[in-house]
Order: C-alpha cells, then sequence, then structure tokens
C-alpha cells in the first residue's frame, strides 16, 4: 500500500514538475563541448524531453566532428552547443537554421540579450558568457609582499620573483599547447597590444609587424617561466599542475574556475586559490582576453519535428532560473535570474574593462591554425619573431587561396 | 599456379581492392585537383551578448548556386601541390636566388612545413627499419635457442609491444617522460638540469619517438624471422658444425641466406609503416616539434574548422608517391629474382 503511494506521489510530482514542456514527439541529438556547465545545461533540458528521444555527446573534439555530422542528411546531431569561434564553419557552410520562428513561439523566458543575431536572423541563442583571466595564489603572494599583477608585465616580474626566492621553479602557467590553444594565446595576447589580425575589408593578413613582435615576445618571457613541458599542456593539465602546488600564478578559462574551488585536492592550495581580471599588455588599457559566448544551434538538415523538439528542450535550460540559482559557480550565465558569486569575477572584469569578442570572421578558423602551428619555433628558440610571423602569414595565404578567400 | 588458376583465385581480392583502395585513391587523385570556390560574402550587422558590429560573414545563397554549377570546385591544376604548404617551388626558388650559402637556403627550405615533414618522415624511416630488422632478427635467433618449455611465456611477452595499441604504448610513455615523471625527473637529476625536458627539445622528441617506433615495431620483425628460422633445414647446419664454422658464419652463410626473401618482406612493410608514421606523434602531443606526412593530412582535415580536402588530397598523393619512390629498389629487385627464378 505505501509503495503506491510513494509510487502514485512520486509521478504526480513527475508530472507537475515536467508539465510545462509537454514534447510530445521528434528526437534530440545534442553535441556538446565537455566541460561542467555545459554538463548541467544539457541535463537542465533533459529534464524536458517528454517523450522526446534524448541523445547527447560531450566531446572536447566536438569541433572535429561537428562540420562532418552536420553537413549529412539528415544530419547526425539536431543541435550543436558553439562559441563564437565554432559557429563560424557551421555559418560558412550553412549548417544552422534561424531560429525566429522558434523564439517567437516557444522561447518566452530567453532575454533579448541571449540572441546571437547575423543579418537580422537569430542564429544561436546565447546562455554563457566566458574568457580567460589570471588565477593567483593568495599566500605565495602575501610571504612575498607582491600586489596582485594587473598587466602581463607585472606577471613576468612576479613569477621572476617567485622563482628567485626558491618557492617555484615554475611559478607560471597557462595553455601553451601547440595548435589550437596556443593560437588561442596568441590572439589574446595580439588583441591585448591593440592588433587587427586581417587588413580592414580583406582577408588579407595583418600580424607581421611591430604588434605581433611584441606579442610574441611577450609569450615567450612567460613561457620561460612556465613548466619546460607547456608546448604540451592544454587547460586540463595546467589546472592539475595548479592542484599539485607547483604554479602560484596562471591564465586559465572563467569556466573551469568551478573545478579548481571545489573540495577535492589540497585545501589550503583551494582556500589561497583566488581570481582576479584578465590583464593587460604593453601598456594598452584593454585586457589581453577574448570574451566567448557558448549557446546553441539547431542543424539545417535536420527535420522540422525534430528542430522543434530540440529548441522547446535546450530553451527550458536556457530561460531556467532554478539552474542558474543551482549552478551559480560553474559559470557565468547569461541567463535571467543570475546572481554572479566570487567564480564569476574573472568575466566580469573582463566585460567592465572593455575586453574584445573573439573575432567572428569567416577566415579566422584558417589564421588561428596557421599560428598554432606556425608560432612553436620561435618560442623554442630556433626561429626569430619576424621569421615566425612571416611564416604564419604565409601559411595562412596558401590557406585562404586555397579556400578561396583570398 | 597456372597464370589461368591464379586469375580466378585473385579475382575476389582484386575486386575489392579495386573498389576499397583503388577507386578511393582515385578519387582523391581528382580532389586533389581543385580548390574551393572563391568565397562571396557579404558584411552584415552581428549581435551577440558583447555587443553589435558590422562585420562580413559567406553569403550562402550565393554559394549554393556556385556550388551546384560545379560541385567539384574549382579547377586548380597543380596549384595545390606547388603552393607554399606543399612542393612550394616559388619558394624554394626565391631562396635559391636569395640566399648566400647552401647552408641558409637549406634552412629556409626546412623551415617549409612540407620539407618539415618530409625530414621527419625520412628520419623516422632511416632509423627505424634497419634497428627493427637488427633487433627483431637478434631477438628471434636469441629465442630460438632457449629451451622450449619457457619459449611460449617469452614469445607472449617479446610481442607485447605489438599488442599493445599504438596510441596507449605512446601515452604510457608520454607520462613517464613527463618532467615529473618516473623516466624524464630521473634524467633531470642526472644531467643535473632542471630545465631539460624532453617534450620541449626537438632533437630529444624526435629520440623519443624513434626510440618508441623500434620498440613498438620490432615484435612484428621478430614474429616473421623466428616464423622462418624454423624452416632453415638442420642438415647443413649440422654439416657446418661438424666442418667447425662458428655460430657467426652458420649465420651469415647458412641463415640468412635462406631466409632472405623473409628479410625483404618486413623491410618493405616496414618501410611502408614507418613512411606513414602517425599515432606516436598524437600520443606523444609531439605536433610542435615533430610532423609526419600522415600528421600534415590529418591537421587538414581536422585540426582546423575549415576542412581543407584539396590539400588534405594533395598530401596523400605525395605521399602515395613517397612511398613508391622507397620501395622501388626493393621491388625492382623483387622483381629481378622472380624474372630469374622462372
Amino acid at each position: 500500500m505505501r509503495k503506491i503511494l510513494v509510487t502514485l506521489l512520486f509521478l504526480l510530482f513527475g508530472t507537475s514538475a515536467f508539465a510545462d514542456c509537454n514534447i510530445k514527439s521528434g528526437s534530440i541529438n545534442i553535441l556538446a563541448n565537455d566541460f561542467p556547465a555545459l554538463r548541467t545545461f544539457v541535463e537542465t533540458s533533459k529534464q524536458c524531453k517528454g517523450s522526446a528521444d534524448f541523445k547527447v555527446t560531450h566531446s572536447s573534439e566536438h569541433n572535429k566532428i561537428a562540420v562532418p555530422a552536420l553537413t549529412a542528411n539528415p544530419s547526425e546531431f539536431s543541435a550543436r552547443i558553439a562559441a563564437n569561434s565554432s559557429i563560424v564553419p557551421l555559418m560558412n557552410q550553412d549548417l544552422i537554421r534561424p531560429l525566429d520562428d522558434l523564439v517567437k513561439k516557444y522561447g518566452k523566458g530567453i532575454q533579448d540579450s541571449q540572441l546571437i543575431t547575423i543579418d537580422g536572423k537569430v542564429m544561436a541563442v546565447a546562455f554563457m558568457a566566458n574568457t580567460q583571466h589570471l588565477y593567483y595564489r593568495e599566500d605565495v603572494l602575501k610571504d612575498l609582499g607582491i600586489a596582485v599583477p594587473k598587466t602581463y608585465e607585472e606577471v613576468v616580474a612576479a613569477s621572476e620573483k617567485i622563482r628567485a626566492s626558491g618557492k617555484m621553479q615554475y611559478p607560471y602557467a597557462a595553455a601553451y599547447k601547440a595548435g589550437w590553444n596556443l593560437a588561442e594565446e596568441f590572439v589574446n595576447m595580439f588583441i591585448g597590444h591593440g592588433g587587427e589580425f586581417f587588413k580592414s575589408g580583406s582577408a588579407q593578413p595583418n600580424i607581421n609587424n611591430a604588434k605581433g613582435v611584441a606579442t610574441l615576445n611577450m609569450l615567450k618571457k612567460l613561457s620561460e617561466l612556465s613548466n619546460p613541458d607547456y608546448l604540451t599542456h592544454d587547460s586540463e593539465a595546467i589546472k592539475v599542475e595548479w592542484e599539485s602546488g607547483n604554479v602560484a600564478l596562471m591564465t586559465l578559462w572563467a569556466s573551469r574556475s568551478g573545478t579548481l574551488l571545489d573540495d577535492e585536492g589540497d585545501p589550503n592550495i583551494t582556500k589561497a586559490t583566488k581570481l582576479t581580471g584578465p590583464a593587460t599588455v604593453g601598456g594598452g588599457n584593454i585586457p589581453a582576453a577574448t570574451l566567448w559566448w557558448d549557446g546553441f544551434t539547431l542543424a539545417k538538415n535536420r527535420s522540422d519535428a525534430d528542430a522543434e523538439a530540440t529548441f522547446r528542450a535546450l530553451a527550458h535550460a536556457a530561460s531556467n532560473k532554478k539552474m542558474v540559482a543551482d549552478a551559480a559557480d560553474q559559470a557565468v550565465w547569461l541567463v535571467e535570474g543570475f546572481v554572479p558569486g566570487p567564480k564569476s569575477i574573472g568575466v566580469i572584469e573582463a566585460v567592465k574593462m572593455g575586453a574584445k569578442p573573439y573575432p567572428m570572421l569567416p577566415q579566422m578558423g584558417l589564421m588561428h591554425g596557421a599560428l598554432g602551428s606556425e608560432i612553436v619555433e620561435f618560442l623554442q628558440g630556433k626561429e626569430s619573431a619576424e621569421q615566425a610571423l612571416k611564416d604564419v602569414e604565409a601559411a595562412y595565404i596558401s590557406k585562404a587561396k586555397e579556400q578561396g578567400f583570398l | 599456379m597456372p597464370n589461368k588458376t591464379f586469375f580466378w583465385f585473385f579475382l575476389p581480392t582484386g575486386l575489392a581492392m579495386i573498389l576499397f583502395i583503388g577507386l578511393p585513391i582515385i578519387s582523391t587523385g581528382i580532389q586533389s585537383f581543385y580548390a574551393q570556390h572563391d568565397q562571396v560574402v557579404k558584411e552584415v550587422k552581428k549581435c551577440d551578448p558583447f555587443g553589435c558590429t558590422v562585420s562580413i560573414v559567406v553569403d550562402n545563397e550565393e554559394t549554393t548556386k556556385l556550388r551546384e554549377a560545379k560541385p567539384l570546385g574549382k579547377f586548380n591544376g597543380f596549384g595545390t601541390y606547388v603552393d607554399r604548404n606543399h612542393l612550394a617551388i616559388d619558394e624554394i626558388k626565391k631562396f635559391w636566388n636569395e640566399t648566400e650559402s647552401f647552408g641558409a637556403f637549406v634552412d629556409q627550405v626546412t623551415n617549409l612545413p612540407f620539407y618539415k615533414a618530409l625530414i621527419f618522415t625520412l628520419t623516422y624511416c632511416l632509423f627505424v627499419t634497419p634497428n627493427v630488422l637488427l633487433l627483431g632478427f637478434i631477438i628471434a635467433l636469441s629465442l630460438n635457442a632457449v629451451a622450449r618449455k619457457i619459449r611460449g611465456p617469452l614469445i607472449f611477452g617479446t610481442i607485447l609491444p605489438m599488442i599493445v595499441t599504438p596510441l596507449v604504448g605512446s601515452l604510457v610513455l608520454f607520462w613517464m617522460i613527463d618532467s615529473q615523471g618516473i623516466i624524464g625527473a630521473n634524467i633531470q637529476n642526472l644531467m643535473n638540469d632542471p630545465y631539460l625536458s624532453l617534450k620541449s627539445s626537438k632533437t630529444l622528441t624526435w629520440i623519443t619517438i624513434i626510440i618508441y617506433g623500434i620498440w613498438h615495431h620490432s615484435p612484428f620483425a621478430f614474429v616473421v624471422f623466428y616464423a622462418a628460422l624454423q624452416t632453415v633445414p638442420q642438415e647443413p647446419v649440422e654439416a657446418a658444425i661438424i666442418d667447425g664454422a662458428s655460430r657467426f658464419q652458420r649465420i651469415k652463410h647458412i641463415v640468412l641466406p635462406h631466409i632472405y626473401p623473409v628479410v625483404t618482406f618486413v623491410a618493405l612493410i616496414s618501410l611502408m609503416d614507418n613512411f606513414r608514421v602517425f599515432e606516436p606523434i598524437i600520443g606523444f602531443s609531439a605536433e610542435g616539434s615533430a610532423q609526419s606526412l600522415s600528421w600534415l593530412i590529418y591537421d587538414n582535415l581536422v585540426n582546423e574548422e575549415v576542412i581543407l580536402f584539396g590539400s588534405a588530397a594533395a598530401t596523400s598523393m605525395m605521399t602515395i608517391v613517397g612511398i613508391a619512390i622507397l620501395l622501388a629498389p626493393v621491388l625492382i629487385r623483387t622483381w629481378k629474382e622472380f624474372k630469374t627464378a622462372r
């Protein structure tokens, strides 16, 4: 009897909680990057799936799968969680659909500021913001009487002081893994120097100049203060370095702060881990960082019914006040009702300081790719900065020609 | 076997090979002569949570029209083959005219991505293949000499490196040579240099990958040699022993000539495998210091958000040509022997 009662209560509770979604048919299949905030987001949307089929693929290799998977017709995924950079190849190949009608019909809780509009059409709905900013060890800086660095020049000076004190051999860390990560650090630092990647109004590269050289020299200085294996370290690897207490200053994604400040690992390190805004560089006043949004896009090559079901489930999460309250420390949510906590300070500072968003240009992926492989030899001391930048431009130009941009 | 029997015997395999190897190669070849259409871009207003800007996007309507008219893309002939990311003919001419010494010229050429990758690939082949043959042969001889009872477990232990997935094997070694790993930290202590890192130095990364390659490929050579050793006739060996031949002389004059065709076979397969070196580069995260031709293809296809089919196809075709050139001497020799044998 009691069992039946419990079951009945559960059923009642269940139906009342999910009643607002009421998706009857369709199949939902989501492709997303793999970090805690995105898992929370997808889990929240799953609560609303109703009787629709629900599948999700979380992968850090999402960039490699996205274009081929969405090109197929019908496409493997009905939705792709994208960011400023990864929406571009989808736009270039015309693989995602405008969301205006669906937003009008089902997007009641979504704020206008969440809508990514391109040429007047809603192409994505953003739900979180991200950037790379500084993390520091309060105890180490205090012991040595170092003020919290505000510029990368101060980061270098502080790291040199920490090294000289004998406390740590490699006091600085950033994701310098050859390839995408390293190129991203270049992009940040170049924007911090006030650089523009392309000559205005064209796809001609514009990095082989004084700003590019200054960018490379700063990256080199920082790399010399990092673990010698820096060319193989991605975000996950430097997070581990930090948790082992080997690092006192670090540039890392805001979305990783949750896992750094959780209860796992040495409590003394966790307690001394503090966040601050991104640093500026070379006397510039905008931070050497790029702003990112994460949002969802819907595949074009998929039936309207699937698109509708997917949109309703994802919109449920993208306007979910309970989710942003429960997971307030996982990300800087762009959703209504989000109250920024201490872990969001990096992104908020970046926005206040006027950080620029990552350039959403059709040919930017080619530049990013060329940077990732061609500046390695400079960091290894095998090439001059000018030669490295010349190589980047040449590699970019050949690829851009093949791709029809030049 | 009469030619007619051979034909019918080979037909199913031949058909499968045409279908799964021949046609894809032809399609790749055709692809390599085409580039993407010129991009039609337009200026539009883009708004995101951080504000609005006016910038460019690809005009999809126009692009679709172009694609429908010519689905393969823009004909580019050998354009992709000779551009800077491949054979770089123009760049090399320029370097030749501009540089003063031959050393400077070589420096400039080896800085080009294709030649950089080619040099690593050839170095890898050159060091790994002979060492694999030698090591495999020595292990086979040694194991052939030990007591039968313990041979089974020993053989199993020896072929383990081949059983371990290349990626897993290289990852294990990757963690061991980390500056805080067991090998990396000990080398730092031994050399008394806290900044020494096997992963950051180009030379050391190359050496690591080559040693890994030898470790991974030797069991294959061993297995084949060991099988071949079982077929060495005992009579001449015994006769040689009675004549007072040393162990070395017996191997040189009886065993080696007997298993010679097998050595050629292993050398061929090893060369082909090594020329396509790829997994260790990913496993060791060595993209920065070591790039192979296969890695270039992979990079063109997946590492960037824009997929470069033409580039990847051109590099693939040149890899095939490269393997053919490398194998040519061995193949010609085998053909001649085949002719004389008949």
